[in-house]
C-alpha cells in the first residue's frame, strides 16, 4: 500500500500553467494542442537533452499542452533538434527529416543548435541547425530551462 | 427483427466509433492524475486523430499492397464486431451470421493484417514487432475461445447474445466457480490483445521493448490515425464484451423500444468507463513483463480459461 500513499501524499506536482505565449507559427495542421515530435540528439552534450527530460516530467508536463515525443518520425509532425549539428549526423538529420510529412515544424533547442555555442570552431561540426535545414523556432540558451522549452513548444501548439 | 433493432447495431458501430478515442483519452488521463501531472484531457486522442487525418501520406519505398490495406481491415473487423456484439441491444441483425468463434477469427485477422503489414515494410523493427505479435496472438486466441466457451455451457449456445440473455435470465451464474475462473482468464487475455501493460507499454519510445508500436512504426499520417483509431475500438469492444459477459444489466432486449436503447447506451457507457479507469489505475502499480515471461502469464491464463470450461461442463446446473 505505500504506493498509494505515495500517490495520496505527492498529489499534484504539476507547475501552474502561465498565460500562453505568442504564437511563433502557426500549428503544422491548423489543429490546436496536438503537436507530436521527434527528438535528434545531433551532436549535443546531453545538457539539452536533461533540461528536455525536465520539459516532460511531471513538474513541467508539455503533455497538458498537447505536445508529446514520439518514437517514429513518421508519426511526427515535426523534429526537435539539440546540438550543433556533426559530420556524423548530418546525413541522419537530413533523413530523419524527409521522413515526417508534411506539414511540419523544426524546432532548434539550446545555443549549439541556434549558433553552434561553444563548438563553434571544433573541427567535426557542420554547422548549426539552422545551416543544414529550414528552423521555425529557436530556443536560447545553455542550456535552456524546461520553462523555455515548454514556452516554445506553447507557442507552436498554440494551447 | 423491428427496425429500431436495426437502428440500434448502426447506432453500436457509430458510438463505438466516436467513444473510443475518449476512452484510450480517459485511461491516459487518470494515468497522469495518478502520476501527478496535469495531463492532455480526454479529448486529446481526438485531437491527434483529426490532426493526423490532415497530414500527408507518406509511402514507404518498397512496400506493397498489404501495406496499403492493413489499417482499413484492423479498422474493418473491428466495426464489424462492433455490429455484431451485444454492446448496448441484444440481437443485432447480425448476431446470427457470425457467433463467439467468428468473432474471435474476426480479431485475429485485424492482428494478422497488422502483422504483415509490419512485415511488409522489411526493416528490423517491423519483422521484430510482427513476430512478438503474433506469438502473443496465438496464446491469447486460444484463450479467448476457451474463456467464452466456458461462459456459453450454461447458455448452450455458442451465440453471443444468448450468452448474455441467459446470464440475463439466471444471474446466479455470474458468482459459478467456471465463470470467475473465466472472468480473470478473460481480463488477462484482454489486457495482452490490447497491448496494455504488463505485457506492452502503449507509450514506450523504445524501439527495442515495443510489440503493437513497432509494427505500425512506418505509417504516417491518414494511416497511422485509422490504425490508432482501430486499436482505441478494440480495446473498447473488448472492454464492453467482458462487461456485458459479466455485468449485462441494462441492455436493451431483442426487441427493444427507444427508452431501452437509450438506457442501453448509458450503461455500456459507465460499465467500459470504471473497467477503462480501474486498467489505467491498475497500469500505474506494474511494469512491463519481460517478454520472455509474457507466455507463463498468457500460459496462466490459458490454464485458468481450461479450469473454467471444466468447472462449468461438471458443475453446471441446467437452466432449462
Amino acid at each position: 500500500m505505500t504506493w498509494i500513499g505515495k500517490i495520496r501524499r505527492v498529489g499534484r506536482i504539476v507547475e501552474p500553467a502561465p498565460a500562453a505565449p505568442e504564437p511563433t507559427v502557426a500549428p503544422p495542421t491548423g489543429v490546436r494542442g496536438s503537436l507530436q515530435l521527434r527528438h535528434v540528439d545531433a551532436g549535443s552534450c546531453n545538457g539539452c537533452e536533461l533540461e528536455l527530460a525536465g520539459a516532460f516530467s511531471p513538474v513541467y508536463d508539455a503533455e497538458q499542452y498537447g505536445a508529446r515525443l514520439i518514437a517514429s518520425p513518421r508519426h511526427a509532425d515535426g523534429l526537435i533538434v539539440t546540438g550543433v549539428v556533426t559530420h556524423n549526423m548530418h546525413e541522419p538529420l537530413l533523413n530523419t527529416l524527409a521522413a515526417v510529412p508534411e506539414p511540419r515544424v523544426v524546432i532548434a533547442v539550446g545555443d549549439c543548435a541556434c549558433n553552434r555555442g561553444v563548438f563553434a570552431t571544433a573541427y567535426g561540426v557542420v554547422g548549426s541547425v539552422a545551416d543544414v535545414i529550414d528552423v521555425d523556432v529557436q530556443v536560447p540558451g545553455c542550456p535552456p530551462t524546461p520553462d523555455q522549452i515548454v514556452t516554445a513548444l506553447r507557442s507552436v501548439t498554440g494551447k | 427483427m423491428s427496425a429500431l433493432s436495426i437502428v440500434a447495431a448502426v447506432l453500436q458501430v457509430v458510438v463505438v466509433l466516436v467513444g473510443a478515442p475518449f476512452v484510450v483519452g480517459g485511461m491516459r488521463q487518470v494515468r497522469a492524475r495518478l502520476e501527478g501531472r496535469a495531463g492532455g484531457g480526454v479529448g486529446q486522442p481526438w485531437r491527434d486523430l483529426r490532426k493526423q487525418l490532415r497530414k500527408q501520406q507518406v509511402t514507404p519505398r518498397g512496400t506493397t499492397l498489404v501495406f496499403a490495406v492493413a489499417p482499413a481491415i484492423a479498422a474493418g473487423t473491428t466495426l464489424l464486431i462492433a455490429a455484431i456484439l451485444p454492446i448496448f441491444a441484444l440481437g443485432s441483425p447480425l448476431d446470427s451470421v457470425a457467433d463467439l468463434f467468428g468473432v474471435v477469427g474476426l480479431l485475429f485477422l485485424g492482428t494478422v493484417a497488422l502483422t504483415l503489414a509490419g512485415l511488409d515494410t522489411g526493416t528490423a523493427f517491423g519483422g521484430m514487432g510482427s513476430s512478438r505479435e503474433i506469438t502473443i496472438a496465438a496464446l491469447v486466441e486460444p484463450t479467448i475461445l476457451l474463456a467464452v466457451f466456458a461462459l456459453s455451457i450454461p447458455g448452450q449456445s455458442a451465440n453471443l447474445s444468448a450468452i448474455v440473455s441467459a446470464t440475463l435470465d439466471n444471474p446466479g451464474q455470474v458468482f459459478s466457480l467456471g465463470s470467475v475462473l473465466a472472468f480473470v482468464a478473460l481480463v488477462i487475455v484482454i489486457i495482452a490483445e490490447t497491448g496494455r501493460l504488463p505485457v506492452d507499454n502503449p507509450s514506450t519510445h523504445l524501439e527495442l521493448t515495443m510489440i503493437h508500436e513497432a509494427m505500425v512504426l512506418e505509417y504516417a499520417g491518414p494511416k497511422l490515425a485509422l490504425v490508432e483509431w482501430a486499436s482505441g475500438m478494440r480495446l473498447t469492444v473488448l472492454l464492453a464484451l467482458l462487461a456485458n459477459l459479466f455485468l449485462p444489466w441494462g441492455i436493451a432486449g431483442a426487441d427493444p423500444s427507444l427508452l431501452a436503447v437509450l438506457i442501453g447506451v448509458v450503461a455500456i457507457a459507465v460499465k467500459v468507463s470504471v473497467l477503462a479507469g480501474l486498467l489505467a489505475a491498475g497500469e500505474v502499480f506494474i511494469a512491463k513483463l519481460r517478454y520472455f515471461r509474457v507466455p507463463e502469464l498468457l500460459s496462466g491464463s490459458f490454464l485458468l480459461a481450461l479450469l473454467a470450461v471444466t468447472a462449468s461442463y461438471f458443475l453446471a446446473t441446467p437452466t432449462r
